[in-house]
């Protein structure tokens, strides 16, 4: 919306600051299902598991996405078309076979015989991940969205675009860390 | 000190006005077009104000009608409710002999919809949704939110979420009934009561886009105030109103997107098969496939978004109440910081409290303790809250208009209600009030009638701003005085019921010997509530008339403020300034200084004036 003429008297952009908010009401959520699943937990009558290496994977390809992500960034700061786009790319399809990975961990676990509608030990796992699965899903959009710009239009570099992608990268850096939390709580909370 | 009420305030901005460059880019109008572009889908901060506050008022007017349909039944259970049969349907069972009773499932439904309809779309989206809508931009001195975009989703989140939660009344099962903080196992077990069928369903999701909304328009309001300020106006120079909007945005970010989770899992409970909340469970002879919940666990949850729930209530208010008691008393605000740091406190403190809702679930008492030590410690920041109102009335010039009596008898009413709080934080005592009608007197006072006080004085002062026309003083003087005393006579004899035992939510006390010589005190009680119900239809009849009949602002400062909201002109525009944007040089509470009736935050520090406040 660029009808309202944004006065700016501080050097953070308000857009990139609505979604610094936004992440820290993300977070919310998940603190609120992580304690949940602790005092479930200590509840008693709680099914121990595994975490199917799939979930393994798929943090070791989101990792390597914003990685990648964060390369097509320096490269479009520092002005070198083809690396930014090519970069970009590169992080979008590991974004998607982030999902996929998820997707096949759902299945191992169930395999398991660690079902959606059983113990609750399995119900958090399959709740919180799919929960997560869905940030990361809106983070694909973002992604396409900066795709969709940096394949179809001319390249230069302007403030307005180094902000629309820093808030794109930034948003993608978030559901990774955010996943690297979860990953890290269900194996150190079995 | 040169002559400060001569300065011409238009001219003022226009040379010492910091310009923003807004009125070169002329698509800012773009969006105020049509009829459509201006009035509905309006991305304008004062529209979407004015959108929240009128939805508020529909919804108030539902919930309020509720109200005395349960109240009829308390204090009439004898009559005959069959002339109710055309609204009511068939909710109102009419016997052999022509006699209608209230159907006890539907009473159920009144009272959860009632807590809901106020809790969640009067008291939150109805209040903080108008007043940091149309306060925030106008008094920090910026064009409009950060994303008007958001602004406008926030609204149209909130209008979905009423909508479906409007079309469960209709369900021939009924809407939810399983009381507003929807505890499983009830509301998780559709074959445990009606309301826990489609309308539990609708409700759920009802209340996932309601929490959407909060979220959008609380992101908003932070970003707004800490990134769109005008020049000069530090975080130490902002109006008390802005500062209690800043903090409620962030207690919401923080605690809703928790309710969220709740919710969610609410969901999958319900439609998926999943055990979170539900335990081993027989119902009607059967036994349930779930195994291994915790029910206790949705009320940690959802408690902690319930607690600061009621502050999201209330802090806003505090700031439009020391505000206007601010102006009216002609005086500074009584310790400005501490007014601050006692909103701060009081917020902090929210979050960590949550557990004296449920003294009662067979928590751990030693757990207990830490809730009970923490409950009583708000007391102290609340304490303060009032010192410091009472003390900025002391000696002050009291202007009696509708605006202050309003806020001075929100105080009455905040102390009043408080004061119960400290019994009920005590979980020993908790053992004997929990449930009773100790409890909704306690947070009807301070949350309910108080919070609607805040947002009646709100309403009266901010009139002229919103619509260019004055609201009626007598209809509003009689508006406060009936409702003060009316307000009272509901809520005060509740608090005898209550430590008599009167439990709270139930549908009749014949059956009960200790509870049945309290008939003529719930009669009185449901009179008082028709006749407090009569006053607000007076106050919606001055409301709407003086929209387009009021008598018109002529001084586009009409109270005599020093915020940066009567800077602009009468009527505001898109970009609210005209010209340039206004520098602020002092902070808003500049009354009765040095000779000066008020100085307005524009006017720059005047040689040999003593500084007070930097």
């Amino acid at each position: 919306m660029s009808s309202t003429v944004v006065v700016q008297k501080s050097k953070i952009d308000p857009k990139f600051f609505t979604l610094l908010i936004a992440c820290a009401s993300i977070f919310m959520m998940f603190a609120g299902l992580t304690s949940a699943y602790v005092v479930r937990q200590a509840g008693g009558n709680w099914l121990e598991f595994t975490l199917p290496d799939s979930f393994t994977y798929s943090t070791i390809i989101i990792i390597i996405s914003s990685v990648f992500l964060h390369f097509s960034y320096f490269s479009f700061n520092k002005g070198k078309e083809a690396s930014y786009k090519i970069f970009l790319v590169v992080a979008f399809i590991m974004g998607l076979f982030f999902l996929v990975l998820q997707y096949y961990g759902w299945t191992q676990m169930e395999n398991m015989g660690i079902m959606f509608n059983g113990n609750p030990s399995g119900s958090f796992v399959y709740v919180i991940s799919a929960v997560h699965a869905a940030h990361v899903l809106g983070g694909i959009g973002a992604l396409a969205m900066a795709m969709i710009h940096a394949l179809s239009l001319d390249f230069f570099v302007n403030d307005k675009r180094r902000n629309r992608l820093k808030i794109t990268v930034t948003y993608w850096h978030f559901v990774d860390i955010l996943w690297i939390y979860l990953f890290l709580f269900f194996n150190v909370q079995r | 000190m040169s002559n400060i009420s001569q300065i011409d305030q238009e001219k003022l901005i226009h040379e010492d006005g910091f310009n923003d460059h807004f009125h070169e880019h002329h698509d800012g109008d773009k969006y105020q077009m049509g009829f459509l572009t201006k009035y509905i889908f309006s991305m304008d901060h004062k529209m979407i104000a004015k959108q929240f506050l009128i939805t508020g008022m529909v919804w108030a007017v539902i919930g309020a009608l509720m109200s005395l349909v349960f109240r009829l039944q308390l204090g009439f259970p004898e009559s005959d409710m069959a002339w109710l049969r055309p609204i009511l349907g068939q909710w109102i069972v009419v016997n052999d002999a022509g006699v209608g009773t209230l159907s006890t499932e539907f009473y159920y439904a009144l009272v959860t919809m009632h807590g809901t309809i106020l809790v969640f779309f009067v008291l939150t989206a109805g209040l903080s949704g108008t007043f940091s809508n149309l306060l925030i931009p106008l008094q920090i001195g910026a064009r409009d939110m950060a994303s008007p975009f958001l602004n406008m989703l926030s609204y149209w989140f909130f209008f979905l979420a009423g909508i479906i939660m409007f079309i469960s009344l209709f369900l021939s099962t009924g809407p939810f009934s399983g009381g507003w903080t929807a505890y499983p196992p009830l509301s998780l077990l559709p074959q445990a009561s009606d309301g826990s069928k489609a309308g539990m369903t609708l409700w759920s999701i009802s209340m996932v886009f309601f929490v959407v909304s909060v979220l959008l328009g609380g992101i908003n309001y932070v970003t707004t105030v800490l990134n769109l300020r005008t020049k000069g106006m530090s975080m130490w120079r902002l109006p008390l109103t802005v500062w209690s909007f800043l903090i409620t945005a962030i207690v919401g970010i923080l605690s809703f997107p928790v309710l969220a989770a709740a919710f969610f899992l609410v969901i999958c409970d319900r439609s998926l098969g999943t055990s979170f909340y539900l335990s081993e469970i027989f119902i009607g002879g059967q036994a349930l496939d779930h195994v291994g919940g915790s029910a206790i666990l949705y009320q940690h949850l959802f408690w902690f978004l319930g607690h600061p729930e009621v502050y999201i209530i209330i802090l806003p208010t505090m700031g439009i109440v020391s505000e206007i008691l601010s102006i009216s008393s002609r005086k500074p605000i009584f310790g400005y910081k501490a007014m601050v740091m006692s909103l701060s406190a009081i917020s902090f403190l929210s979050f960590i409290v949550w557990a004296h809702h449920m003294f009662m679930s067979g928590m751990n008492p030693f757990i207990t303790n830490f809730f009970v030590i923490f409950t009583l410690i708000i007391a102290v920041p609340s304490a303060v809250k009032v010192f410091n109102w009472i003390s900025t009335l002391y000696k002050g010039n009291i202007r009696f208009n509708s605006a202050s009596l309003f806020a001075i008898g929100y105080v009455s009413l905040f102390i009043s209600g408080g004061l119960t709080g400290i019994f009920l934080g005590n979980s020993t005592i908790d053992i004997q009030l929990h449930d009773t009608y100790f409890v909704v007197a306690h947070f009807h006072l301070v949350m309910g009638v108080a919070a609607f006080f805040g947002m009646f004085a709100g309403i009266y002062h901010w009139f002229p701003k919103m619509f260019g026309r004055f609201m009626n003083e007598t209809v509003g003087k009689i508006h406060f005085w009936g409702t003060l005393i009316g307000a009272y006579m509901i809520f005060w004899p509740q608090h005898y019921l209550g430590i008599a035992g009167v439990p709270r939510r139930y549908y009749s006390f014949e059956n009960f010997d200790a509870f049945s010589h309290f008939g003529t005190m719930n009669k009185v009680i449901t009179i008082a509530a028709f006749f407090t119900f009569f006053l607000q239809v007076l106050f919606l009849i001055n409301f709407f008339y003086s929209m387009y009949r009021g008598r018109k602002v002529t001084n586009p400062n009409p109270w005599g403020a020093n915020t940066l909201e009567w800077t602009t002109p009468i009527n505001p525009g898109h970009g609210n300034w005209d010209g340039n944007l206004p520098v602020v040089h002092r902070w808003p509470y500049d009354y009765s200084k040095d000779g000066e009736d008020h100085i307005p935050q524009i006017i720059p520090i005047q040689p040999g004036e003593t500084v007070v406040h930097q």
